[in-house]
Formats: C-alpha cells, structure tokens, sequence
C-alpha cells in the first residue's frame, strides 16, 4: 500500500514535470513569407531596406556596393540571417561578408555561420550565414549584447579586383529566428526597444495617414508586437515546482504515517 | 474623464511639429542625369549600336517610367564643341533639360538631338549639375553615365565629387560605366564613393535601362534628412542636440564634441558613423564617448576594422537613473567622436569625413534588478531542488507531529 502510494506519487510528478519540457522546445512563430518582401537594398544605414523576419529580400546591385537591410528581433529570438550572391559569369576570386550591427550601429559578433567566404575564380555564387547570440530582454549599458530593436544587415565584396568593380550581381536575404525561450530570459526590459529615431517618431503618435507616408529610420515591428519583457517559461518552471514541492512533501509526511492504525497497537485498545 | 478628454484635445489641437531629423513636406527627389556626349560615345560596342544609341533608348525608357513625383533634369557634357583647344573643350558642359517635374514629350525631343561631339569635362559637368539640383533639403541624387575618364586634368572629378558632398546635405552620385577599362572604372568607383553612390559597368542597353530607372526610383523612396550641425572642440563650445538625425564632417585626427540634455528618467542613446569617402589606410577605428560636464566618463562605443569599407559605426546608451528629487535638473551629457582614419598617401584630407550622429532620448530608463527574470528559476535541478525540498519537509513536519502525538498520548 505504501509502495503504491509512492509510486503514484512518483508517476504524478513525472507527468507534471513534462509540460515545461514541451513548452521549451515548442517551434518559434516565424513570420510567413509575404508578397511583400523588398526587390532593392539600400546603401547606407539611413536609407536600408526594411525587411521582416522570414521574408526573402532580393536586389539586383552591382560587385563593390554596400548593401543594406533592416529587420526588427525581439527578445528570446536568436536570428540568422543568410544571405546568397549570384555572381556574373566570369571574375576573379572575391570575398563576400555580411555584417550585422545593432540598433545602435554597433557591430554583433556572429556566434557561428559561414560570415565571410571567398567565391573562387569563376564560381556561381557563394552564400553566407551569420547566426547572433540570443536577444536579451536587458543588458547594462556597458555591454553590447544584443537587445531587442532593429538590426542592420551589410553585405559587400571584400578585396575586389579593379576589373571586377561595377559587375552586376543579385542578392538575397532571409532572416529566420530560433525561439531560445526561457533560457535567456533576464530580468528587467528595455523602456523602449533599440530602434533609431524612436523618440522621434514615438512622440508624434499613430497619426493620420499623412505621417505614414514620412521617412522614418525605422518602422518595423515584430509580427505581434514587442514583447512587454515579463513573460518566460520561467514562470510555467517554477510553478511546476511549486506544485510538486507541495506534492512531495504531502508524501514525505505521509511516508512517516504508515497507513491505517500503526501497527504496534495492540487490537483491543 | 475631462482630463483625458482634455489631453486628447492637446494631442489633436498640436501636431506635431517638424523635428530635427523629419523630413519635411514639400521636399521633392531631384535626379540629375550626366550624359557623356564626347566623340567616343560613337563607338559601335552595345549590343551591335553605338554607345550614344545605346544611351538615347535608355534615357526614353527611364522617362517613360520616372515617377511623377520626382523632378528629372538631363545635363550633357562634351555635347557642343567639337574643336580641339582643351581649355574650351573644358567648359563644355550644358544643360539639356532643366530640373523640374518632368514633360515627357519635351525631354525626348531634346535627347533625340544629340549627336557625340567633343571633350569629356566629368569635373565641371558634376559643379554644375550640383548647381542645377539647388540647395533645399530634399534628397538628391547625380546619376553621371560616361564612357571614357576625365580629359580635364588637373581637376579631379573624385576630388570634385568630395566637394560637392561636403557643401550639400543628401547629394549622393552614381556612376555607370559604358564599356569601361581600368582608369575609368577607377575613376569612376572613386567619384562614387565620394559621395556614397553606386558604380556600375554597363555592357547593355537593358541593363543601362533597368540601373537608371532603379536609381530614380530609389532618389524616389523617401528618406529621412539628415540636419547639418557643427561640432565643437570642447564640450563647452559644442551645439545641443535634441533627438535626431544629425550630419557633420571630422577631419582626420580631429575630435567632435556635442551636448545633449537628459532628464532623470530617461535615456540618451547615441550612435555614430563616420564614412571613408575616400582611400584610408587600411587600419582604422571610431571612438564615441559620453562624458559629464567635470570630464569622467559615463559610458564608450568603440569600433575598428580593417579592410575595404564604406562606414565604420559605433553606439552607446546611457539610461540616467531616477534620482530622489522630483525636481532635479537635465544632466548635460557631452558626447565626444574621435576617429583614427589615416589617408592614403596622396589623398587630400580635407573637407572631413562625413559623419552622421543619431540621437535618441527616450522616456523611462530600463530597469532591472536580478540576473534571471524576477528571480523566476527553470530546469530539472531546480525541479528537483524544490521536490527535494518539499519531500523532506514533509517527513520532518510528518515525525513531528508524530513525536506530539506520542507526547500527548504519555501524558
């Protein structure tokens, strides 16, 4: 009787303990592809395209360009971005990088991903990837981890022969995420999200359509928002273990209780 | 209830007002098309046509397409003087249709006149183009289409193009190249770099059409204006910046200080590029620092690189704590730039390189007060902590009460 009540109770807290597991390796909510999608790149921070995450941007440039892309992360996402050159037929042998760089234009260390690479002499195209550390909700201010706000993708030719210069080429971008989920939850939130002229814009409100029209640095959100910074899996975790605290101390007390009447006392008493 | 009505009156009431950085209104894209008409645009090397063929077809298809918002000028250079005396061969630059909302049927008619002629003057031609595009703050752009380098030397159409960067806001120049060799691909990578455009070499019609128009479209696409400000060389001297977008020029070695005012609460957030318009050596870096008004140091974005680049960018935030004193004042913070561009030997170093500064004071500085996220925990150890936990304390609360009942039933 009490081997069964301990295994119950054993069995009971396994069956707790799987829902956070699942809730942590649940798929990120990427973007779905939209017709949206932007055929040009900009040339500079000022003037980069806007692009959201799981969109596909494409622009046709020529060898020696800068380009420039923009796509708004959020906290718990680790981005990669991936970016393919189609080269023109014949060139000598040239490196291509993608840089990305932060709200705040400073550059973000890639964690792994192929971010520079030398096309071989006469190659067709050459593709590169770059994946970020995760998004924290909150850093110091003296760190330069990545925080949630928009982040600027580079791409260009290093070292180009002089005779390469001006070669018409195409590129693509697509920016996915992983949702690395409560691993990376901190405290603390960003009062606003890292996104040039924010205080610009954020102070002449959801207007009229007129206001729409005007350039911003800027404009892309997350698909549903940025997130408030409070939620996590934390909080799934740790009441789970609250409830199978409860429950293994009501079995700790009922271990020392036996069951029924304790066994020494004598029938008739 | 009457308040926020009220505070909803005030919002309607006050629109909101041009910003340092917004653009305004009225603004409206200018393109400036360079023709090279010099006499070897009569080569016969484009899909079978010559060059000035090639370039006539272009141009009516980029007419056709232009948006109507944008005003398109034609300027030609070498178009008129076929003689052989360089110093008029020099001058001759001339404006084929001015910069204004577009009469499509005008501005083909002149195109269809030109015939290839004379010199090719690229460093006069791009002066006054710049000329033609005006001084008033929308975007502009220069797109210069030639087949053969500068014959005017001494000037240097790269140092020209730097020039005409530095006096105005937003000028940018793209080059094409029409079947180019070494020397013009040079040159010509060089004027845009100036200025932060594009080259492209061009071996088709199509692809002269397809770049042209994707230049106009883009002059098009709405931009936000930079403002032009002048740092100081000390903090005391130096202009007050409020949020925005903000361009400047910093020589080499030179330092730039600026001033912003943020209140307890909020939080300034800064960054700053600073672009190599020109050949540096290849070892270069960016220093912004935030500094108070007694000279320590708050916070520093540094950046270095090496290699072929067009900017190099750092940043900083400062979120100023909210102080006990409702009424304390603006801390002034002093943001100073450095950068340690080196020219290549050879290159001129002035005017400055650009730089362009953003500033961000935002309302509410993060808070935070411990690593993990309100303290909350996650992971099987914690799990089995807290099961550990819990499973002891109800043994020891279990004999406990036991031991009580065992005491209660001896007395």
């Amino acid at each position: 009787m009490r081997i069964t009540r301990v295994l119950g109770a054993t069995a009971l807290l396994f069956a707790l303990a799987v829902p956070p597991a699942v809730a942590d390796s649940a798929p990120s909510p990427s973007a779905s592809g939209d017709d949206a999608a932007p055929t040009t790149a900009g040339t500079s921070f000022r003037t980069a395209a806007e692009v959201e995450q799981g969109q596909q941007a494409t622009a046709s440039a020529s060898t020696g360009d800068y380009l420039y892309w923009s796509f708004p992360a959020d906290a718990g996402q680790r981005p990669t971005v991936r970016a393919t050159v189609k080269l023109p037929d014949a060139h000598a042998a040239q490196s291509w990088q993608i840089d990305v760089y932060d709200g705040l234009r400073r550059r973000q260390a890639c964690q792994y991903g192929a971010q520079t690479r030398t096309a071989a002499q006469g190659a067709a195209s050459v593709d590169l990837s770059c994946t970020l550390r995760t998004v924290r909700s909150w850093s110091e201010p003296w760190a330069n981890d990545p925080l949630p706000g928009t982040y600027y993708v580079r791409l260009t030719a290093l070292n180009v022969a002089t005779a390469d210069l001006g070669q018409p080429i195409s590129a693509s971008v697509r920016v996915g995420s992983k949702d690395v989920g409560g691993s990376a939850a901190v405290d603390g939130s960003l009062a606003e999200p890292l996104v040039p002229g924010i205080a610009v814009t954020s102070k002449s409100g959801e207007d009229d359509g007129d206001a729409a029209k005007s350039a911003v640095l800027a404009g892309l959100e997350p698909e549903d928002g940025w997130a408030s910074g409070w939620w996590s899996d934390r909080w799934v975790w740790t009441a789970v273990g609250g409830v199978l605290a409860a429950l293994a101390g009501v079995g700790g007390y009922a271990l020392t209780r036996g069951s029924g009447r304790p066994g020494r006392v004598p029938p008739g008493a | 209830m009457c308040a926020l009505l009220a505070t909803l009156a005030a919002g309607l009431a006050f629109p909101a007002a041009a910003r340092a950085g917004e653009p305004t209104g009225e603004a409206t894209p200018k393109v400036d098309l360079v023709l090279d008409v010099s006499g070897s645009m009569r080569a016969r090397d484009i899909d079978g046509g010559t060059r000035m063929a090639a370039a006539k077809q272009a141009f009516n298809e980029v007419l056709d397409a232009t948006p109507e918002e944008v005003q398109l000028g034609i300027r030609t250079l070498g178009a008129n003087y076929p003689g052989d005396d360089r110093k008029t061969g020099c001058k001759d630059t001339a404006q084929l249709y001015p910069v204004s909302t577009l009469d499509r049927t005008e501005a083909k008619t002149a195109v269809a006149t030109l015939s290839p002629t004379g010199w090719t003057p690229i460093g006069p031609a791009l002066l006054k183009a710049a000329d033609d595009l005006g001084t008033d703050a929308g975007s502009k752009r220069i797109v210069l289409i030639s087949d053969g380098e500068d014959t005017c030397a001494p000037l240097d159409p790269c140092e020209v193009a730097r020039g005409i960067a530095a006096k105005g806001i937003g000028l940018t120049i793209d080059t094409l190249g029409l079947v180019p060799n070494t020397k013009l691909r040079k040159q010509l990578s060089c004027i845009a770099e100036a200025t932060g455009g594009t080259y492209t070499s061009v071996e088709h019609t199509d692809e002269l059409t397809d770049k042209v128009n994707q230049l106009v479209d883009r002059a098009a696409d709405p931009v936000v204006t930079p403002v032009a400000t002048e740092g100081a060389g000390q903090c005391t001297d130096a202009p007050a910046l409020k949020s925005g977008l903000y361009t400047d020029r910093e020589e080499f070695g030179q330092q730039r200080w600026y001033k912003v005012d943020v209140e307890p609460g909020q939080e300034l957030r800064a960054s700053v590029s600073v672009a190599a318009d020109r050949s540096v050596q290849p070892d270069y870096g960016v220093l912004l620092r935030a500094v108070t008004v007694h000279g320590r140091e708050i916070v520093r974005g540094e950046a270095a690189g090496n290699g072929r680049t067009d900017v190099l960018s750092t940043g900083l935030r400062y979120p100023k704590a909210e102080g006990d004193d409702e009424d304390a004042p603006a801390e002034t913070v002093c943001l100073q730039v450095t950068n340690s561009f080196s020219a290549a030997s050879g290159v001129k170093t002035t005017p400055g390189l650009p730089v362009e500064l953003t500033v961000d004071v935002v309302d509410g500085p993060s808070q935070a007060d411990d690593v993990a996220s309100f303290g909350l925990g996650r992971g099987w150890w914690l799990l089995g902590v807290v099961v550990l936990a819990g499973f002891l304390a109800g043994l020891v609360w279990g004999w406990v009460s036991r031991w009580r009942v065992a005491v209660w039933r001896t007395n």
